[in-house]
């Protein structure tokens, strides 16, 4: 493939993920218009944009704010650890808050906006600024009774940014049907993005969109935005392409029993795995068995648990005879618990990328990954699970998810079998079936991409010392009761007995 | 009582525009009517001292500042409606005394 071709110099915004977005950035030397409602990330995403700009391209920044205080924003974003004081007593940022108190101006007369320029140039000389932001310019409606004239000025204003060759960040609240209040987009018609801020089911979302951005190529979906203790992360979702190169090394279970069942002896390295079953098929302890394989193999586990604690995991396991704690103490796994409902989807995806970035596991497990349903809507979390999917793919991590199935059998109805199922590499099927008072463990694999398998329905017992397959088909009927379901020994050889 | 009162004022202007111009030919003849030997006028050129506009929080020119009585006024624009800038400065004591 090509490379695209460069139109025209972009500066990187230095928002992650939001280069990607804008391949490249925002347009060099001229005015970006974020817009979106309150509370949407506008100042964020502006001081990041100027705080970044410094310290990662040595870009000096110039804010003008005509909302909150030089002190005020200096708090406000300490959390993420900006701190601005120094940056200015560096003579890398200038913070100008201009304020306008319409009960002490008076207006007669012809006049101009020339003292914003002037203390905006000044400021821009005085550090050699590269970028600048107007957070939020719309206030001077509120502030100038002369409408006409603020337009005219700001206009110029914004052709003079450009003249001035400074890359600009112009911020601006949502209005009625418009994109901002007073109409803002009219003129800056290079690059306009769209912060929004939505509550569905309870649950908050940012997206971003680009609207436009004149002379360049860009993602044009909305593109889900996290705010977090590094501030404004975007979530690229445009490496949807099925293009990722495949290992033909194989990996295994973490049960030799199960690895048999399969023709090339376990899992293909960075495939994906979906293991369903109603509650309390052993879901948990297979994918326990797989995050032991990785541990084992010293390769890094990330282990999404929306059901436990991590503590609860390490001593449920521990009673099928599997000890993670070595290895949680040794952080080769990690386990991440969290509610689903804690946020929303995009969210926890965006979690999960991050997570996945900075740990760089070679095994990631979702368990269960149909908690997730819950929380969005049909479209929404399958555009989520190729998403995660996709991502793991081209990483080369090898995935497991388990995902809870509801009886009656009818699995294809679940939204999370039927919308990973066709992703997945492998399923594996677990069931529990009752039997003359006793409780069958079965398992089925019902594909595995790529490599032949066992087409038999395997039974298996869960003992102290973990799983054990039984190698006889399940209609011999032997042997079929587990510990767990039935501890009683000499009730076990009873059973046996009649059946034989 | 407020006779007695000094006024100290202080136009802002931008190079020697016509509106500047004009803004400093007005308010020079508004004090001399009205407030005769009780002025002063400084006048900031911010082409010469940009980071003086900071301070006084200008963003418009010309915009005239009363900086003394308190608290602090601004007009802006060419003052050319002399009752609007009497109004603003509060240099007019008929319109304070019909004031309750």
């Amino acid at each position: 493939m090509n490379q695209p071709k460069k139109l025209f110099p972009k500066t990187p915004t230095g928002i992650n993920g939001l280069d990607e977005i804008t391949e490249g950035g925002f347009p060099k030397g001229r005015p970006v218009l974020v817009c979106g409602s309150a509370g949407c990330g506008k100042t964020l995403m502006a001081m990041q944009f100027l705080v970044k700009g410094i310290i990662e391209y040595n870009e000096p920044g110039v804010f003008m704010s005509f909302e909150e205080t030089v002190k005020d924003l200096a708090q406000n974003v300490s959390s993420l650890g900006f701190n601005l004081d120094k940056l200015a007593a560096d003579n890398k940022l200038r913070i100008d808050y201009v304020r306008i108190e319409k009960t002490e101006i008076e207006e007669t007369g012809e006049y101009d906006l020339e003292g914003l320029f002037i203390r905006l140039n000044h400021a821009i000389n005085s550090i050699g600024a590269k970028r600048v932001v107007l957070d939020t310019i719309e206030s001077l409606f509120g502030g100038i009774e002369n409408a006409g004239l603020l337009r005219s000025e700001i206009r110029r204003l914004f052709q003079w940014l450009k003249d001035k060759g400074v890359t600009t960040i112009i911020t601006g609240e949502r209005g009625d049907g418009t994109l901002t209040r007073h109409g803002l987009e009219e003129y800056v018609s290079d690059c306009v993005i769209l912060l929004d801020f939505r509550v569905i089911d309870q649950i908050a979302t940012r997206r971003l969109r680009i609207i436009k951005y004149r002379g360049s190529m860009h993602g044009s979906n909305e593109y889900p935005f996290l705010i977090d203790e590094n501030g404004i992360a975007v979530l690229p979702i445009t490496s949807l392409k099925l293009d990722h190169s495949v290992s033909t090394e194989i990996i295994s279970t973490g049960l030799p029993a199960l690895d048999k069942l399969f023709q090339a002896n376990g899992f293909y390295k960075g495939s994906s795995a979906l293991v369903t079953g109603t509650a309390g098929t052993a879901k948990t302890t297979l994918a326990a068995y797989f995050a032991l394989s990785s541990c084992r193999r010293k390769e890094r586990v990330l282990y999404f648990s929306f059901e436990e604690s991590p503590d609860q995991l390490i001593r449920n396991m521990m009673c099928v005879g599997i000890n993670l704690k070595p290895y949680v103490k040794s952080k080769l796994l990690v386990v991440h618990s969290s509610r689903p409902s804690l946020q929303g989807l995009e969210m926890h995806l965006l979690v999960l990328h991050k997570l996945i970035e900075s740990l760089k596991p070679k095994t990631v497990i979702v368990d269960p990954i149909s908690s997730l349903i819950t929380i969005g809507t049909n479209s929404e979390v399958r555009a989520m699970l190729v998403r995660l999917l996709d991502m793991l793919k081209v990483n080369a991590i090898n995935a497991m998810f388990t995902a809870l199935t509801h009886q009656p059998i009818n699995e294809t109805m679940d939204l999370s079998v039927d919308a990973v199922s066709s992703l997945a590499d492998t399923w594996i099927k677990l069931k529990n079936e009752e039997e003359s008072g006793n409780r069958m463990r079965n398992l089925l694999i019902v594909k595995s991409r790529g490599m032949g398998h066992s087409n038999q329905m395997w039974n298996f017992l869960i003992t102290d010392k973990g799983i054990q397959l039984n190698s006889k088909e399940v209609i011999t009927k032997k042997n079929n009761t587990d510990a767990i379901a039935s501890g009683n020994k000499t009730k076990r050889k009873k059973f046996s007995a009649v059946i034989i | 009582m407020a006779k007695e009162q000094k006024w100290e004022l202080r136009l802002y202007i931008a190079g020697q525009t016509p509106k500047s111009v004009l803004a400093l030919q007005n308010i020079t003849k508004y004090c001399k009517e009205h407030l005769e030997g009780r002025y002063s006028i400084e006048i900031v050129d911010l082409l010469k001292n940009p980071q003086l506009a900071a301070g006084d929080q200008i963003f418009a020119i010309p915009t005239l500042v009363r900086k003394v009585p308190e608290p602090i006024r601004k007009i802006i624009g060419d003052l050319s409606n002399e009752e609007r800038v009497l109004v603003g400065l509060n240099i007019r004591p008929l319109s304070s005394k019909t004031k309750t």
